[in-house]
């Protein structure tokens, strides 16, 4: 894992000092909101509709288990005995008080983690895939560039008032699981014909009210380069992104305007001044970071273990969560862990401060203390032994984190909706909630397989409801709650863009569409077809004529 | 309005040309050694004009209005401002590093319109070096804005990084040298 040099400890502790200042100016009136209000953006201080709401960053979803104890604690001391992890690999509390801020930020310091640039118009926490240095497709780790970006990102005197935020993600495996098509750029590590290692770069993708996937605009940038052309892309995006319409701003807009090609020259012909530069990365430097994120010392073991074997044999709940939430590793013997944060009927993402300290000790007892946080609002142990297995289990059953729906309909990305929002149109935890109940029947779960439904309050489209397979949107229909379905949408390698099914349904009646859909999708799939697929062949027709029958 | 240049508030030196003012011939208002800022749009209507002239010039440009525009026009004047019509239109920052970094501008860069003190921090590191600010918050306050962070991960136009992969062993020695 990447520790801070005196550097970065020095960075965030000034960040620290200068923001307790602009606190005590706020509460001693000598700053208005208004005025205050850009300076605890630049914090991650929102104010939502209830109470001010902190987001902490997880730098590329990674934390030790004294990084998650320290969350926990601040979840108990400073919040309501909970933390809510987003699908941008950050956690977020609802309830923290204005006053206590400071010390919470004080508190993350101490063990290398802050808030900074996880809202404003700039470069956001950098996400990165959840399997990262553990899944056997992985060409490097992406975690390496996540980081050099992070530093080259902090604080940029040039990209700090973007027209719009600007969100980077990076895998480093072809099977993607970081959505890098969904973002403002996604970095895909990849080998060129010569063998080298270097990027695909990916820009203008996104979700909100203007769902695009993304177009690659480079197919291979080499490592030394990284971040010469992203300042070159930046520069481009700062200058020419629209700041007239809030809805426009994204650079997708101004790709989608430019056109591709044309954007493309534009990024190439200003790096060809800043290439060759200062932003070079020099090979020892990325070498030095590249050794924080060295394997760990993994035992030399068999591909399988007896004792884990016959537990799996004897118990079949068991047997079912390792088939949905345990995932191959590259190391023999080893296997990644994925702990669901979405039980039944429960708020998806959320986490108490006694299951956060769960999980850190499992961490620490069981995966080389590492925890990874995945954008679908679930916990990854990366390295756990076959033979541990069990003993994980085990604990995470006695502490609610065993529910085995990875991957499965109740494993619904929902964002915070009406119920804390003030964009909302809807609320969208409750209805996820609802079919987390309705399909409360796991082994039917699993019968139904892999199946991503995600939900968003409003069109800004924080729940993903465009790329889920099956997506539902919030609508407000005279002051009424109305939700409007999609079918067919990904977030993977294949990204696409879900399509309307047809008019919107009532709070009482999105559960049993939902439930009409996967009926429909169950009585026409062939052998393991996955619903995409059963989608893409019989079309929407069939899903539509179910669900508007009886209408 | 205050203006802050090399951590001192003085009395600008600097007249704007009226949006309406006749300039015929070098030889009516304003007077001919007056250090004078102009718009781009007065600039192409009286170059020749402002050109006779024995005073300084400055060029005063929107946030639309790109450097790259006129680029080989730079080398008449001595002062350039960039507008900031909102804080949160950063166009500006580009501009300032373009003119730095890429035009070779060494003349006075001057940042004008919503300026604030938090903003300061990072209109420096782009190369501003002169501030036009409606506050009137103690130039301590200012002083304290620009040094509160002192770890800089990135090159730009006002030097090198200090810290993090860019700064490399020069830099971070550099930044212990600083403290």
């Amino acid at each position: 894992m990447y520790r801070y040099d005196e550097f970065d400890s020095a960075f965030v502790k000034q960040r620290v000092t200068q923001f307790r200042g602009q606190v005590a100016r706020r509460l001693a009136g000598e700053l208005s909101e208004d005025e205050f209000k850009p300076l605890r953006l630049m914090n991650g201080l929102y104010l939502q509709l209830h109470a001010y709401m902190l987001r902490v960053a997880i730098p590329y979803g990674t934390l030790s288990s004294r990084q998650m104890r320290k969350l926990a604690h601040i979840a108990r001391t400073y919040d309501r005995g909970y933390g809510h992890f987003t699908t941008r690999q950050n956690i977020q509390y609802n309830w923290p008080k204005l006053e206590d801020v400071p010390e919470i930020l004080e508190e993350l310091a101490e063990v290398e983690m802050h808030a900074i640039q996880t809202s404003g118009n700039c470069i956001r926490n950098v996400t990165a895939d959840h399997f990262a240095g553990a899944s056997a497709d992985e060409i490097e780790d992406p975690r390496i560039y996540a980081e050099i970006i992070r530093q080259w990102s902090s604080l940029h005197p040039e990209f700090s008032f973007l027209p719009r935020k600007f969100k980077i993600a990076i895998t480093g495996a072809p099977n993607d699981r970081a959505a890098v098509r969904l973002h403002d750029i996604g970095l895909q590590l990849c080998r060129n014909d010569a063998g080298a290692v270097g990027f695909e770069v990916i820009v203008g993708g996104g979700q909100g009210r203007t769902p695009i996937i993304g177009t690659t605009i480079r197919k291979f940038l080499p490592k030394a380069h990284l971040l010469s052309y992203l300042e070159a892309i930046l520069r481009v995006y700062n200058q020419l992104g629209r700041r007239d319409n809030l809805y426009k701003a994204r650079i997708k807009i101004l790709l989608q305007q430019t056109g591709a090609e044309a954007f493309a020259r534009q990024v190439e012909e200003e790096w060809v001044h800043l290439k060759d530069g200062a932003l070079t990365l020099p090979a020892e430097e990325i070498e030095r970071i590249e050794a924080y994120f060295a394997p760990p010392a993994f035992e030399g073991l068999p591909p399988s273990d007896p004792a884990f074997d016959v537990r799996r044999f004897e118990d079949r709940d068991f047997a079912r969560w390792v088939r949905s939430n345990v995932a191959a590793h590259k190391q023999s013997g080893y296997a990644i862990v994925s702990i669901s944060l979405k039980p039944e009927g429960e708020a998806p993402g959320d986490a108490s401060a006694a299951q956060m300290e769960a999980v850190a000790d499992l961490a620490e007892a069981y995966s080389f203390d590492e925890v990874l946080v995945s954008h679908e609002q679930n916990l990854v142990l990366p390295h756990v032994k076959l033979s541990d297995l069990p003993k994980v289990w085990d604990k995470l059953v006695a502490f609610g984190l065993a529910t085995p729906n990875i991957g499965l309909v109740s494993d619904i990305i929902a964002c915070p909706g009406l119920d804390y929002c003030n964009l909302a149109n809807a609320r969208s935890i409750p209805v996820a909630q609802r079919i987390s109940q309705r399909f409360r029947d796991l082994n039917r779960q699993h019968e139904i397989g892999d199946l991503k439904i995600k939900i968003s309050g409003c069109i800004n489209a924080c729940g993903h409801h465009h790329v889920g397979h099956i997506g539902i949107l919030g609508v407000d229909k005279k002051g009424e709650e109305f939700y409007q379905i999609t079918l067919g949408g990904s977030a993977d390698e294949n990204a696409a863009i879900g399509k309307i099914v047809g008019p919107a349904f009532s709070y009482d009646d999105v559960v049993d569409a939902v439930d009409s859909i996967v009926d429909t999708y169950l009585g026409l799939r062939q052998d393991n077809e996955k619903f995409n697929d059963t989608y893409a062949r019989v079309g929407i027709t069939p899903f539509k004529e179910k669900l508007y029958a009886a209408a | 309005m205050p203006l802050l240049k090399d951590g001192q508030a003085i009395d600008d030196p600097w007249a704007a040309l009226p949006e309406t003012a006749p300039v015929q011939d070098g030889t009516t208002e304003p007077a001919l050694d007056v250090d004078l800022i102009v718009t781009l749009d007065q600039w192409r209507a009286k170059r020749e004009a402002l050109l006779q002239r024995n005073g300084r010039l400055g060029l005063r440009l929107r946030s639309d209005q790109s450097p790259a525009e006129i680029a080989s026009d730079l080398a008449h004047f001595d002062l350039i401002a960039l507008e900031f019509p909102k804080f949160t239109d950063g166009r500006a920052y580009s501009y300032a590093r373009l003119l730095r970094e890429r035009h070779g501008f060494s003349g006075e860069l001057r940042a004008v319109g919503n300026v604030l003190r938090d903003q300061l921090f990072f209109m420096l590191r782009c190369g501003f070096d002169s501030f036009e600010v409606a506050s009137h918050e103690s130039i301590a306050a200012w002083h304290a804005a620009i040094s509160e962070v002192t770890v800089l991960y990135q090159p730009a136009g006002s030097g090198p990084a200090t810290g993090g992969v860019l700064g490399g062993p020069l830099g971070r020695a550099r930044a212990v040298a600083a403290e």
